[in-house]
């Protein structure tokens, strides 16, 4: 088939999957049914085509913790913050310089001479560790897909004044956390696409067969995502809880066999705490034994004592950026959404990054309920 | 006449915190320079006493009232980078977005402009003839003429190339403001959207685009012409989309009128070119600068009729009816993607500074 035939933007066959989505959600009978995605990725397609308002309203389609900004955890930042005030150039992605520590941001440690070096990927920060003598700490955020890289790079090979500062973080376990937090509402996941290219739709068994809550993998077209929501309710609704594959055009059951030896060659789970949510078991990916050597956490010494001298800022205690990522509030909740936190000057994690709920909804308009207008 | 007081109609907090100093945002074209023009430039500055037109009403244009017609006064300073880009060039641009700002106002006798240029030591003489020709050419399309001006030079490295300013002159004798949309006037675009924009995009960051990517710049005088003898009184509303886009014109029609607005993404025209280079760039057209299109509210019964008229133009060809003003939510757009609705944002400007 020519791929490019294919037409994941046809309003008409949007609306007849709207209408299905409302009536199975009307079989359930339940207000509200609330699912979960996992993906900053597909709460901007959500936000950028106007899904939520076409939604039967007792439906509830909740954004968790899919921001690998977001969750990364306050103590993670002040590695980095701390690292770089020592005077190691910190290398990261651009989301990551403002995104708030203890005390202080990366961009915060900039504006005391510190040297943060903002790059696309792994390869650029090898690149500039090429380039000098220096150390060069890249530190690494981002789910399985980000940490693949990682992983690939350094089997690749890379120069000796190179470490990776890992603060890389695996989906999976997490949604065995928000299923079981007290008094959770989620009846389902979305699983994100392009993660599960990698992961496999396999990965997700083991946690429908524990949990009894059926994971749906889905793509990022507007009808990827309807499709996928239907065939989810649907789950809810049978009381057949299964990992399903709606995303064929691109994910397997069994995933990219290569890039996860590679990442398990070079990550091993840990558990440590995501901001905001919760100590998730086996959550986070940090180097193994063997990969000491380019582990920035073993070969500095990093002293992250010093950051909390000073008293963290007034706005952060109002900030709800761990409830809304674990999906118990929306930006609606927050008092800060819009006012005193939007882009330009944002008080919480969730309104830095671009796949942020708060910076989501912010650049898409608030969280105007559009479902009444004629 | 609209009192926008500094602040006014927004949710947010000021963006000038104090001490801060000017950031590039600031002459996007958008919220934040709409702010700084409140909160500095209207502090405390006089304004036309009756019937016309001054700079609280934030237009794109003055109209002072003179016998029984209005003069229309409007002023531009144009920084874009390259000089020279698909489409266009500083001098073309710098006639065309002044006489464009006079149109909106509803001129209907251009009288002439005036030209203000700085230039940087070192800049050939050669690119000065260029833009030089391309600014008459322009002025002869349009048939108005330079009537004065200003010529002055800085050190190298204190600009960058050139910068020039044009104001110009016109009268009009009913004066068409960009505030006077009613709860079921439709929104007309007399093209496709984010041509100039991403052009300018797509060359600085050398993109390989398939198509043929050029920027709109065009004086629209003409096409206003025909605009207002078609629809007459039914014209309530004109503005042209520059920094910022149609996004950010039309917030400030909404926003100023009282209204919200209904947009319907299918219908607003996007050339397949722009579209690939804004999915590209990650940039959504209704953000992005235009250099030759306008926005006309019009009363619905003359909607078809008038643009059945742009359409017959040659800059108008791509018209379309693209929103409907309605009561809620004010002074906010409604975006219909055809999915679903959401909000378009007011952009915080220009997604790319130095782009007119």
């Amino acid at each position: 088939m020519n791929t490019s035939q294919l037409k994941f933007r046809d309003p008409a066959l949007g609306r007849a999957l709207g209408e299905k989505l409302t009536t199975v959600v009307n079989q359930i009978g339940r207000d509200p049914v609330s699912v979960m995605h996992v993906c900053g990725s597909h709460e901007q397609a959500i936000a950028r085509f106007g899904l939520r308002s076409a939604f039967p309203r007792a439906l509830d389609v909740v954004m968790g913790p899919g921001c690998p900004v977001c969750i990364t955890d306050v103590p993670e930042v002040d590695e980095g913050v701390a690292l770089a005030l020592q005077g190691v150039r910190v290398a990261t992605y651009g989301d990551m310089v403002r995104v708030p520590g203890t005390v202080k941001s990366l961009a915060d440690a900039r504006a005391e001479g510190a040297r943060i070096e903002v790059v696309y990927g792994i390869d650029q920060a090898i690149e500039l560790a090429r380039q000098t003598t220096e150390e060069i700490v890249f530190f690494a955020t981002g789910f399985e897909t980000t940490a693949v890289a990682t992983a690939a790079a350094l089997l690749a090979g890379v120069p000796k004044n190179f470490s990776v500062l890992s603060a890389h973080k695996y989906i999976p376990p997490v949604m065995e956390i928000v299923t079981e937090m007290p008094g959770t509402r989620i009846e389902g996941f979305l699983a994100a696409g392009h993660a599960a290219v990698i992961t496999g739709s396999g990965v997700f068994e083991a946690f429908v067969k524990s949990h009894g809550v059926p994971v749906v993998v889905a793509g990022f077209e507007p009808l990827d995502i309807l499709a996928a929501l239907v065939k989810l309710v649907e789950l809810v609704r049978d009381r057949t809880p299964r990992v399903e594959n709606m995303f064929p055009r691109a994910v397997t059951r069994e995933g990219n066999r290569v890039a996860q030896e590679q990442l398990w060659k070079v990550f091993s789970p840990t558990g440590g705490r995501w901001r905001g949510i919760a100590h998730v078991p086996n959550g986070n990916l940090r180097l193994k034994e063997e990969w000491a050597a380019f582990d920035a956490r073993r070969r500095f010494k990093i002293d992250v004592a010093r950051l909390w001298d000073s008293a963290p800022p007034k706005l952060l205690g109002q900030c709800l950026c761990g409830e809304i990522m674990s999906g118990s509030k929306g930006p609606k909740d927050c008092p800060l959404f819009g006012k005193d936190c939007v882009p330009e000057n944002p008080v919480g994690a969730c309104m830095v990054s671009t796949e942020g709920t708060c910076r989501i909804w912010h650049q898409y308009g608030g969280h105007l309920d559009l479902r009444g207008i004629a | 006449m609209s009192s926008l007081r500094p602040g006014s109609g927004s949710a947010f907090p000021s963006v000038i915190p104090r001490n801060q100093q000017i950031a590039m945002r600031h002459g996007g074209g958008g919220r934040a320079m709409r702010m700084l023009i409140e909160e500095v430039f209207m502090r405390g500055a006089s304004d036309l006493p009756v019937d016309g037109v001054g700079l609280s009403a934030m237009d794109d244009g003055a109209a002072i009232r003179i016998g029984d017609q209005f003069l229309i006064v409007t002023t531009d300073s144009h920084v874009i980078h390259p000089l020279f880009f698909p489409g266009g060039d500083i001098g073309r641009l710098s006639i065309a977005g002044t006489v464009n700002d006079l149109s909106m106002m509803g001129a209907t006798r251009l009288l002439g402009l005036t030209c203000g240029v700085i230039l940087e030591e070192g800049l050939s003489f050669d690119v000065l003839e260029r833009v030089q020709a391309s600014m008459q050419a322009t002025c002869r399309e349009v048939g108005v003429p330079i009537v004065t001006g200003d010529t002055k030079v800085m050190g190298k490295g204190e600009l960058d190339a050139l910068v020039i300013n044009t104001t110009g002159f016109a009268l009009a004798s009913r004066v068409v403001r960009d505030n006077g949309l009613r709860v079921g006037d439709r929104v007309i675009v007399t093209g496709t959207v984010g041509d100039h924009g991403l052009a300018v995009m797509a060359t600085r960051n050398k993109l390989q685009l398939e198509g043929k990517l050029e920027s709109d710049v065009a004086p629209l005088f003409d096409l206003v012409q025909r605009v207002l003898a078609v629809g007459g009184d039914a014209i309530v509303a004109m503005k042209d989309p520059t920094r910022g886009g149609v996004a950010s014109a039309l917030h400030e029609m909404a926003g100023k009128a009282g209204v919200g607005v209904l947009v319907s993404e299918e219908a607003v025209p996007v050339s397949e070119a722009a579209r690939a280079a804004s999915e590209l760039l990650g940039i959504d057209p209704l953000h992005v600068a235009n250099e030759g299109k306008a926005l006309i509210g019009v009363r619905p019964d003359r909607a078809q009729a008038v643009l059945a008229a742009i359409r017959e133009h040659p800059l108008g060809r791509h018209a379309a009816i693209i929103g409907t003003a309605i009561a809620e939510p004010k002074g906010k757009l409604v975006l219909d993607t055809g999915f679903g609705r959401r909000l378009l944002a007011e952009p915080e400007g220009e997604p790319l500074p130095r782009i007119c």
